[in-house]
């Protein structure tokens, strides 16, 4: 009739999270008989009644309204296809690519050449995660200087801190450009040193996402290294 | 002649020392090493990502794909030629096998999951090892699982039941049965179970006891490794 | 997946690289084990930075070649695992595996880094030869395998030992290694000068890798004798360029080779 694990405690699949019917399993958890589970590695939050898991590693779910960064693979008739990184290829269409009108026989490489970097929201995503890019929102363009780095998906959150308390930070300290995109590809534009504090900063991030204090640690780091 | 006193010296339900820890390899989504004894597995987990070729995708759930080599220079006798033989062909095919019940690839349609197995030094039990190192490094990787699986073998040595044959204790005159054994932890449900050798029914489910016991050792290990991994970082 | 190509060319025409190491700056850390595999004769696992290469010397008895009748022989193989990068496929090994296992091989054999003839006279089975077969593992790759692949592969053979014989029968008994190492003569260690944007770097990153113009892989001996070179890339090299590259790659073979020798006495 009650948990066996509390806030933040470190979990691996198949560990106990609660018995009884008082908690009602969230995401990443699972019921058999009397108890909850968990179904992946992370920490245990416990929000209410409901036991959830967030993972500390694991691979990008695309969804509806995430900002992402991705590489243009290829051309085709109907617009770009784009490497998120993932399993799962995307779709860039040429009516979701700008809000010009574009001609049929227009090349379209001269818009968007392969190899390069887009920032793009996902507008849709089907049952077996084809997904569907667009530009057409203010911020959203076609990327050129600076450096991608790529960190797991799941430290997403944590770069970009609460409220993004933390990507502000680093963006002051480093007087970088940052993006962070939700499948884990991040986009950097700076000075030299900039950039490579910028990377620094946020692979520490990746690295220590689950201690505590890490705002006024990455604080301490930062103003270490610009001083 | 009974087997009363093992050829190492240790009890009949005492494996050999063991080391485990996850997140090797850098580029993998996933990795771990498993040490038992000098048997030594390397696992790495890649994906999910795109399943090629495209003919083995399945639209309804993401494929688990298991390989298990040993290095040409891992074994305990000359060379080993590299590439895949009939033998790691279907260690692969029954470590998938055993892996497959707690994994759940639902999210993940038409992709793939690839589990690299391999092995620098071997003394028996190399299918075990490659399964427990497997398993830490697919939870390492974030793959939704219902439950680690845990693997060790067990078996008779000329009339005594013992857990963790080495390989000397393998080719030990007399009569001799190898049982690897994969087991969940929570319902100790048995996903992987094999035999060489001879055996009675009798001393067949005394083995299977024993490998509770002795899974669940391989479980507390898998446990620390990977708890160890996320709070050392 | 090939990031930051033009940063990184950007940076090299500045002389600075794009995680901030100077340009003939190996990575940390470098790690030398040896004895890691107690199945071959002589092992060693190799690390810089997050590139770990694994290398196993098995020896074997077999008949000299017909137009080399008192010399044993020695093989280099190399596979690019793919539990060590997204990039390689199961499979026989590729061209770059291929490169890689002769570029080692070359550097070994050219310098007459193990005395053929010994391991003939040190096998006492009249008809045969000891043959010497270095199987390099890649773990993780990071960038720059040539040299870590070189490094491991010469560790391990420094660690190994003939495993005993019976005298009656002539088999080998691999459980029980003899105190006899190799014939080694000469220790050549190969290291790569990477040209970027006209400027000479080592130890390149999986990154700096992707966006090189050319590369050349010396092989040299502690007395700075050069036993192999291998160009690679798409840009020719000048004279010029040749001799600063030498310059640099004997430097760095006498820094990995106190690293070796440390790790390996």
């Amino acid at each position: 009739m009650s948990t066996i694990v509390k806030e933040k405690d470190i979990v691996i699949p198949g560990d106990v999270l609660a018995e009884g019917m008082d908690y009602l399993p969230g995401d990443n958890t699972y019921r058999r008989g009397e108890k909850i589970y968990a179904k992946v590695l992370g920490l245990v939050s416990l929000p209410g009644r409901v036991i959830k898991i967030t993972p500390l590693s694991g691979p990008y779910v695309p969804k509806v309204g995430d900002k992402i960064i991705g590489r243009v693979t290829d051309i085709a008739f109907s617009g770009w296809r784009v490497d998120l990184e993932t399993a799962y290829q995307a779709m860039l269409n040429v009516k979701d690519a700008t809000s010009r009108y574009i001609k049929k026989e227009e090349d379209l490489s001269k818009i968007i050449n392969i190899d390069e970097y887009i920032i793009a929201q996902i507008i849709n995503v089907t049952s077996q995660n084809l997904i569907d890019l667009s530009l057409r929102e203010p911020g959203l363009q076609k990327i050129s200087g600076g450096r991608i780095i790529k960190i797991n998906s799941q430290k997403v959150p944590r770069v970009i801190g609460k409220q993004g308390s933390m990507i502000t930070l680093i963006k002051e300290k480093t007087g970088c450009e940052i993006t962070v995109g939700q499948n884990g590809l991040v986009w950097l534009r700076g000075s030299s040193d900039g950039e490579l504090l910028a990377e620094q900063a946020i692979k520490r991030i990746e690295q220590k996402s689950h201690q505590d204090g890490l705002t006024e640690k990455m604080q301490r780091y930062l103003e270490g290294h610009t001083q | 002649m009974v087997y009363k006193k093992r050829l190492d010296g240790r009890s009949i339900e005492e494996l050999r020392p063991m080391d485990a820890k996850a997140g090797v390899i850098p580029n993998a989504n996933g990795s771990a090493s498993f040490k038992i004894g000098k048997t030594w597995a390397i696992a790495a987990v890649y994906g999910p990502r795109e399943m090629y070729p495209k003919f083995l995708q399945n639209p309804k759930h993401g494929v688990l794909r298991c390989h298990y080599n040993m290095m040409p220079f891992s074994g305990s006798g000359e060379r080993i030629r590299p590439g895949n033989n009939r033998r790691s062909q279907e260690i692969a095919m029954v470590m998938t096998k055993a892996l497959e019940p707690v994994v759940d690839l639902s999210a993940f349609p038409n992709a793939v999951v690839d589990i690299f197995v391999e092995l620098p030094q071997t003394d028996a039990g190399t299918r075990c090892a490659a399964i427990s190192a497997a398993s830490i490094a697919l939870a390492d990787a974030g793959i939704p699982m219902l439950d680690m699986v845990s693997s060790v073998a067990v078996g008779q040595v000329d009339g005594t039941v013992v857990a963790d044959l080495m390989y000397d204790e393998e080719a030990y005159e007399g009569v001799v049965s190898d049982i690897p054994v994969a087991m969940t932890h929570n319902g100790k449900e048995i996903t992987l179970l094999q035999m060489d050798g001879e055996i009675s029914k009798a001393d067949l489910l005394k083995a299977l006891e024993l490998a509770k016991g002795a899974t669940e050792k391989v479980y507390q290990l898998q446990v620390k490794a990977l708890k160890e991994k996320f709070t050392l970082e | 997946m090939i990031h930051n190509k033009d940063t990184i060319l950007d940076l090299a025409a500045q002389q600075k690289r794009i995680d901030g190491r100077a340009l003939e700056e190996y990575r940390q850390p470098i790690k030398i084990e040896t004895g890691i595999s107690w199945t071959a004769e002589g092992s060693a696992r190799v690390q810089i930075g997050d590139t770990v290469v694994m290398a196993g010397v098995k020896l074997s008895q077999d008949k000299p070649y017909n137009d080399t009748p008192d010399e044993g022989g020695i093989m280099v193989n190399a596979e690019l695992l793919p539990l060590s990068s997204p990039e390689y496929e199961s499979g026989p090994p590729g061209p770059k595996a291929i490169e890689l296992a002769r570029v080692v091989d070359r550097g070994i054999r050219e310098a007459k880094a193990i005395d053929l003839k010994k391991l003939k006279k040190l096998c006492l089975t009249p008809e045969k030869a000891w043959f010497v077969i270095i199987d390099i593992i890649t773990i993780n790759d990071a960038g720059n395998l040539f040299d870590v692949a070189g490094l491991a592969a010469l560790a391990a053979l420094r660690s190994a030992r003939f495993p005993t014989v019976n005298l009656e029968t002539g088999a080998i008994d691999y459980k029980h290694k003899t105190s006899t190492p190799l014939p080694l003569l000469k220790e050549p260690l190969p290291v790569t000068v990477y040209v970027l944007n006209d400027a000479l770097l080592v130890d390149p990153n999986a990154d700096e890798e992707s966006a090189y113009d050319a590369r050349l892989t010396v092989a040299s001996d502690a007395d700075g004798t050069i036993s192999a070179l291998q160009k690679g890339g798409e840009f020719p090299l000048s004279i010029e360029q040749i001799s600063a590259i030498l310059d640099l790659a004997l430097e760095k073979g006498s820094f990995l080779r106190k690293e070796l020798n440390k790790a390996v006495p």
